[in-house]
């Protein structure tokens, strides 16, 4: 196999506990040695120079949904691990609400064919429950073995009591982590946004926060009820103050509850649908100030776990309908370590190292990416390259996604990602 | 899972910016009460008087064979009529399409829809749709000049400017000019189904910003707390009594059963509370205009008495209606910024 050389670049490597001048061989699809600059030989390799450049571990979303099986209209894995190595990406999770539901060790499978033209990592989140019906359990075991990082019934979350107590149970004693949409669905029919003043001078029906952040009380209920020290929790993208308040106490109880924030979370609120934008709606929907403010002092103060996007795409003539009647959901994944650099670094001093291990280190660690949001030899050679001062605005209609939706259409963004190497292959080159 | 130290939070948060809006994108446009500046709304009444004074034979000169769509998605008697009498005494010619019987029930989206009256030679469509928003999608599709009829539970704008043309007609007889205290020392109240009213809304935010205090009057399935920060000016008031004493102006709405998506309402509860009754009217309002947009139930949410009773002005606001259409129909035909665009 082809060896890679990248000199002159700053290493960041939050997990491995480095920050500063190094270069970096990648030989067999994995990280072969780390030194300083110019000491590496290249014996041949391919040199990619680096200079003034930031050389990290590649980034990882846990949460993005890939539209294959069956709507491939929308986006496939192809195109949307393609706009994820352009966003710096080299491993996504792809949820399971596809058609039909990955709900089998098949689908399980075929997700990860070399067929897909994936240019980086898939790991599959499986269904919980067959069809994501709520009912009955889907072979986790078995599940696991065909590449299933985690299970999850993602936009239909289990209400049930009992079906959610041996779903986290059953995860637990095959290793598997459970992944909530905490939405109380009983509460939020036929509503399309946060339930408010906002929503009430728009005339739209609303979601309380309560929705969310009640079946967050209750899982952490059923969690602590188990006394299994292997049962994981993960909270998906978490969107109100009471949900971060319940995480937030659940580890101080010392359970394994972990949460991540979605970065339209972080940055914007329900002010943001404007006249019935339906690039601003998404399942949880933008909340109040108070709650994106919340998000953010829960990022810079630790309890946040991980930064995923829910990369949504969908087709244009499904968001040109009315606002009530679109579905929900926004592209993020070209968008997200411009924004996270943007805002979460430069506006609100978050150190980038800090930055990175969100995007990165503690996804990977979080669901048991072994080798991966790492860059210590033996890891896995994904490494994302980019020039942090940079700053460019963001052009939907470039996007290397099927879908433009996207609120985030003109902004400003901070960090322009040069190369994206999945397993020591460039998955992504920026022109020039 | 948190292994770097957590640095203090710095405050102030200084967020990303809301972007300011584009709409209206066409200057004829009416989608929303906001949409209009004082001295808009006062070129529309001013207008409106104008027009309903004007003869007959001139009047319909002046949109002589323009075309005007009225595009309903829901059924309708009042506001239906009105348009399409306001836009013939114009001499406009109208066509109807309703979600009956036209290609909506075949599945053609409001873009596509819209696009479709366009290459037809609708120069302006009025459309009255069950969803919030639909005419926001309508005007960014086609460009158009769209006057919103009535969207979901958000908007209906016509029907509070012809509600304050009523108003000032009883409470500041010979005000052509409206301003941000012509109606300072007015209380409306609004009561009933708020919850659902794009009657309500468009009100609640016209009124106040003639210095009018508004009054939210309902039970709390039908009117959440969260409606008091609707805007300014705008309180709430579970007490109907109470609320009325206030009042200058009571008023009462439909409750809209079409709407109610499964709400249980205990409908003679209801009236024990919230029923507009002539001892009540006595009681506690004597003096106060009764307004109502229709239709009304009678025996619901204000008994036959009142409805025809001489402090009724629900039937004036019908035909002021039809002043106020013709206004904002030539407003959209004719329309520049300096013909009443909220410049």
């Amino acid at each position: 196999m082809s060896a890679l050389v990248i000199r002159n670049g700053h290493l960041i490597d939050p997990g491995a506990g480095i920050d500063g001048p190094k270069d970096l061989l990648l030989k067999d699809g994995r990280v072969a040695e780390i030194a300083g600059h110019g000491k590496l030989k290249s014996n041949g390799a391919q040199v990619l120079d680096a200079a003034g450049l930031t050389v990290a571990p590649g980034l990882i979303d846990i949460h993005v949904h890939l539209r294959e099986p069956g709507q491939g209209y929308k986006e496939t894995i192809a195109t949307g691990t393609a706009a994820a190595a352009a966003g710096g990406f080299t491993s996504v999770a792809a949820m399971p609400n596809t058609t039909p539901v990955n709900d089998t060790p098949d689908i399980t499978r075929w997700m990860q064919s070399p067929d897909r033209g994936a240019c980086i990592r898939v790991y599959p989140i499986a269904a919980a429950t067959r069809g994501s019906n709520g009912e009955t359990l889907t072979d986790f075991a078995a599940l696991k073995s065909a590449g299933a990082v985690a299970v999850t019934d993602d936009g239909r979350p289990i209400l049930k009591d009992s079906i959610m107590r041996e779903t986290l149970a059953a995860a637990a004693r095959v290793g598997l982590s459970v992944i909530q949409h905490a939405e109380d669905t009983r509460l939020t029919q036929g509503a399309s946004m946060n339930a408010g003043p906002v929503a009430f001078k728009l005339g739209l029906r609303g979601m309380p926060t309560e929705a969310e952040s009640g079946l967050v009380e209750r899982d952490i209920r059923l969690v602590t009820q188990l006394r299994d020290a292997r049962v994981h929790l993960h909270v998906a993208h978490t969107s109100t103050a009471g949900a971060i308040a319940a995480v937030r106490q659940a580890r101080r109880n010392g359970l394994r509850v972990t949460c991540e924030v979605a970065p339209h979370h972080f940055l914007l609120t329900e002010e943001h649908v404007g006249l019935y934008s339906t690039n601003a709606k998404m399942n949880p929907p933008l909340r109040s100030a108070a709650d994106r403010d919340a998000m953010i002092e829960a990022i810079l103060d630790g309890v946040v776990d991980a930064i995923a996007t829910d990369h949504a795409p969908h087709a244009t003539h499904e968001k040109e309908v009315e606002f009530e009647h679109a579905p929900n959901g926004i592209t993020g994944l070209e968008t997200a370590l411009g924004l996270c650099l943007r805002w979460l670094h430069r506006e609100w001093k978050l150190p980038l190292g800090r930055v990175l291990s969100l995007l990165s280190a503690q996804p990977a660690a979080l669901l048991g990416l072994k080798g991966r949001g790492t860059l210590a030899v033996g890891s896995f050679a994904d490494v994302v390259v980019f020039d942090p001062k940079a700053e460019w605005t963001y052009s939907a209609k470039e996007t290397r996604s099927r879908s433009h939706n996207t609120p985030f259409d003109g902004w400003e963004m901070q960090g322009k990602v040069r190369w994206t190497i999945s397993e020591g292959k460039i998955a992504y080159s920026a022109a020039g | 899972m948190n292994a770097i130290a957590a640095p203090p939070v710095r405050r102030p948060i200084r967020p990303p910016q809301v972007p300011a809006s584009q709409f209206p994108y066409n200057p004829g446009s009416l989608l929303s009460v906001g949409d209009l500046s004082l001295d808009a709304i006062s070129r529309i009444l001013s207008r409106a008087t104008e027009l309903e004074k004007m003869d007959p034979l001139v009047r319909d000169r002046i949109l002589l064979k323009r075309r005007v769509a009225l595009l309903f998605y829901e059924s309708s008697t009042r506001t239906r009529t009105s348009f399409e009498l306001a836009a013939k005494a114009l001499g406009a010619d109208t066509t109807l399409v309703s979600n009956l019987s036209s290609s909506i029930e075949k599945g053609e989206t409001l873009k596509d829809t819209g696009l479709t009256l366009r290459a037809l030679g609708a120069e302006a469509i009025i459309l009255r749709h069950n969803s919030s928003g639909a005419p926001w999608l309508l005007e960014e599709s086609t460009r158009l000049p769209v006057l919103n009829a009535g969207d979901g539970m958000h908007e209906h704008p016509t029907q509070a400017l012809l509600d304050l043309r009523t108003i000032l007609a009883h409470l500041r007889p010979g005000v052509a000019e409206v301003a941000a205290d012509t109606l300072a020392g007015v209380t409306v109240t609004i009561v009933g189904d708020i919850l659902h009213s794009r009657v309500a809304r468009s009100n609640m935010f016209l009124l106040p910003r003639l210095g009018a205090q508004v009054i939210l009057c309902g039970p709390a399935q039908l009117l959440p707390d969260s409606a008091a920060g609707a805007g300014p000016g705008i309180s709430v008031e579970r007490d109907f009594e109470a609320a009325i004493r206030r009042s200058q102006v009571v008023m009462m709405l439909r409750i809209q059963a079409e709407r109610l998506a499964g709400l249980q309402l205990d409908l003679e509860q209801y009236k024990a509370g919230y029923q507009l009754t002539g001892q009540r009217l006595a009681a506690q309002a004597p003096n106060a205009i009764v307004m109502h947009p229709g239709p009304i139930i009678r025996g619901l949410e204000l008994t036959a008495g009142v409805a025809d009773g001489s402090q009724s002005a629900i039937l004036e606001q019908v035909t002021n209606g039809v002043a106020i259409r013709m206004a904002v129909v030539e407003r959209a035909l004719t329309g520049t910024a300096a013909n009443g665009g909220r410049s």
